[in-house]
């Protein structure tokens, strides 16, 4: 038998698999795709990557040429096979897997509701009313009911399964708008899960102008958690962030804000920014909002818009928001050597996604885990497609989830699904970019999000970078990440 | 591990089942110690019924078909293919092959 194997094994080349080769700290990791593992490569791991990145070699044309660099032959033979083993290269061709689907049967774990589709702001970029706009609110109640709201509560706790905890995240319009429906849904919601023996947690967004001591006692009494739109300082928020009559709302949510700050210590506030033609001062916004207002985190996004639309972020634009998100980014692995935590929350999301190693079937939870619930009733793929006829998946109060459109639109979007991403490293992380976006930029939700490949893989080899330093120079610092 | 450390949280699961994995192959050829159960040195388990695949799940891709040296295996306990167990589980797999040469059709795939 082995004299007729080893003649043709020896024919067969090693050629490396797919990863991402990063260095950081003075050291070569490889990034692997699609499983997300990360390993540092030692003198035998580089010198047989570097090889191999040359062109393919039988394993005889390995062992001398890497014996001419002074490796031990053992020593070569032992590495190939590790390297095989980790998936870093591969004896002859291999299949590249992609990930495995969750059951369509997925327990959900978090509703959005929409307890109303009104808003007192008219913010320029807001994807519920401007130009962009998918959903269609004529005909549909203004505020959510009681009726509907224990109806979405309900579903939720028998859609969820086996599942010991749910979450509940009240969203808008403007969500204190129906403050006393978000009040008597937690009620709700608490005695329910109990009855159900589940641990039920619950999130706010809002945009700060309604907010009371009041309001904010029974946030910090419930131990609801707080997300913040505002976009910097007084000049910048009110550029887009701006109440029907175009008055800015700064002055009026600043003093809230930090009222909110100061008496509610119960669970996390964030500030939430959305960037826009105008607004993309990076670390201009994140130093006011943490050092002027007092938010310990800061998230950005760029607003979803058409390419045509004014407030749309353009190329040039985009530049100067990843140079800043750059700049940033590195003042967060300052502080991570330090062992102190960094508010800058868009790296504390990645590299949490990178430390798991994330391989990720879908882009988000949309869907799948979480779903959306409009005024009316109607279930949605997530908040952003509420009162959409796109994305729409059952009524609450009519037979619950529609578990046929569900599993269609699971079927139709995994990463499988979306062959662009098929050649691309970033997608473990990436997994083809937001329903919602593609849908405004590509006319449908199951298109990639090509026109910002280029950004995601520059912050995705950002981040793996700043990782690779962390872990190797204050390692300790990346357990907050292991639950 | 020489030439690679793993670094974030999947790296260390997949590293600790290559170690978990290469361990299973040295306690098949060492001896057991004192108060050790020694198991034969083998390709396989001998109580492992089934069929050694590549990496894809098909057969295509080993080093020689499994066909070529099925009562090498079958009987012999020799390499490089796992096949059913002769003695417990799969005593009737090669009744219908007089010779394999001819009659290799006549052997099924067994199923655990």
């Amino acid at each position: 038998m082995s004299a007729v194997a080893e003649p043709i094994a020896s024919l067969v080349p090693y050629r490396l698999r797919e990863f991402h080769s990063f260095e950081s700290a003075g050291e070569q990791f490889v990034y692997l795709v699609p499983s997300g593992s990360i390993f540092a490569l030692d003198a035998p791991g580089r010198a047989i990557v570097r090889e191999l990145s040359a062109n393919v070699c039988t394993k005889q044309e390995l062992i001398e040429n890497l014996a001419r660099q002074g490796f031990r032959v053992s020593l070569i033979e032992m590495s190939l096979a590790e390297l095989e083993e980790s998936e870093v290269i591969s004896f002859g061709d291999y299949v590249a897997q992609q990930p495995h689907l969750p059951d369509s049967s997925f327990p959900l774990q978090r509703i959005v509701l929409n307890v109303t589709n009104q808003c007192n702001l008219a913010c320029g970029y807001c994807y519920e009313y401007s130009d962009d706009k998918i959903s269609n609110t004529t005909g549909k109640p203004k505020y959510m009911n009681h009726q509907v709201a224990e109806s979405a509560i309900d579903m939720l706790i028998q859609e969820s399964a086996q599942r010991p905890s749910v979450h509940v995240t009240f969203f808008g319009g403007e969500t204190l708008l129906n403050f006393p429906l978000m009040r008597s849904s937690v009620d709700y919601a608490r005695q329910k899960c109990a009855a159900a023996g589940k641990k039920v947690e619950f999130s706010l967004t809002t945009n700060a102008t309604l907010l009371t001591e009041e309001i904010v006692d029974f946030l910090s009494e419930h131990q609801i958690g707080v997300t913040v739109s505002i976009d910097g300082d007084r000049e910048l928020n009110d550029k887009m962030r701006v109440f029907h009559d175009g008055r800015g709302s700064y002055d009026i949510i600043v003093p809230k804000v930090r009222m909110l700050l100061k008496r509610h210590r119960t669970n996390s506030i964030g500030a939430r920014v959305t960037l826009s033609s105008g607004v993309s001062h990076v670390r201009r916004i994140y130093e006011h909002l943490t050092q002027e207002v007092g938010f310990d985190s800061v998230g950005f996004s760029p607003a979803t818009a058409s390419p045509d639309r004014l407030y749309s972020i353009g190329p040039q634009t985009m530049g100067n928001v990843l140079e800043g998100f750059e700049e940033l980014a590195w003042q967060y692995r300052d502080f991570a050597l330090e062992g102190r935590q960094h508010g800058f929350t868009n790296v504390t999301d990645t590299l949490k996604e990178l430390h798991t190693g994330v391989s990720k079937a879908y882009p988000c939870g949309a869907g799948l885990g979480l779903l959306g619930v409009g005024t009316n009733g109607d279930v949605s793929l997530c908040h952003r497609f509420v009162d959409s006829p796109v994305g729409k998946m059952g009524n609450v109060q009519n037979g619950g989830v529609d578990h046929a459109a569900r599993t269609d639109f699971l079927n139709t979007h995994h990463i499988g699904a979306r062959y662009d991403c098929h050649t691309c490293w970033a997608r473990p992380t990436c997994a083809g970019g937001c329903y919602h976006e593609a849908f405004i930029h590509h006319g449908q939700t199951s298109a990639a999000n090509l026109h910002y490949c280029d950004w995601i893989r520059g912050w995705s080899d950002l981040c793996l970078r700043i990782y690779g330093e962390i872990a190797v120079r204050n390692p300790s610092f990346l357990t907050r990440f292991d639950s | 591990m020489n030439s690679l450390r793993a670094i974030n949280v999947k790296a260390k699961k997949a590293e600790k089942n290559m170690l978990s994995a290469a361990q299973d192959v040295q306690a098949l050829q060492k001896k057991g110690g004192e108060g050790k159960i020694y198991y034969p040195m083998g390709c396989t388990l001998n109580f492992t019924p089934g069929w050694e695949v590549d990496s894809s799940g098909g057969t295509a891709g080993l080093c020689q078909p499994v066909e070529r040296d099925l009562f090498d295996c079958y009987l012999g306990c020799g390499w490089p293919a796992q096949v059913p167990d002769h003695l417990n589980n799969a005593v009737e797999w090669t009744d219908k092959c007089a010779s394999a040469a001819k009659d290799w059709r006549n052997v099924d795939i067994v199923f655990p």
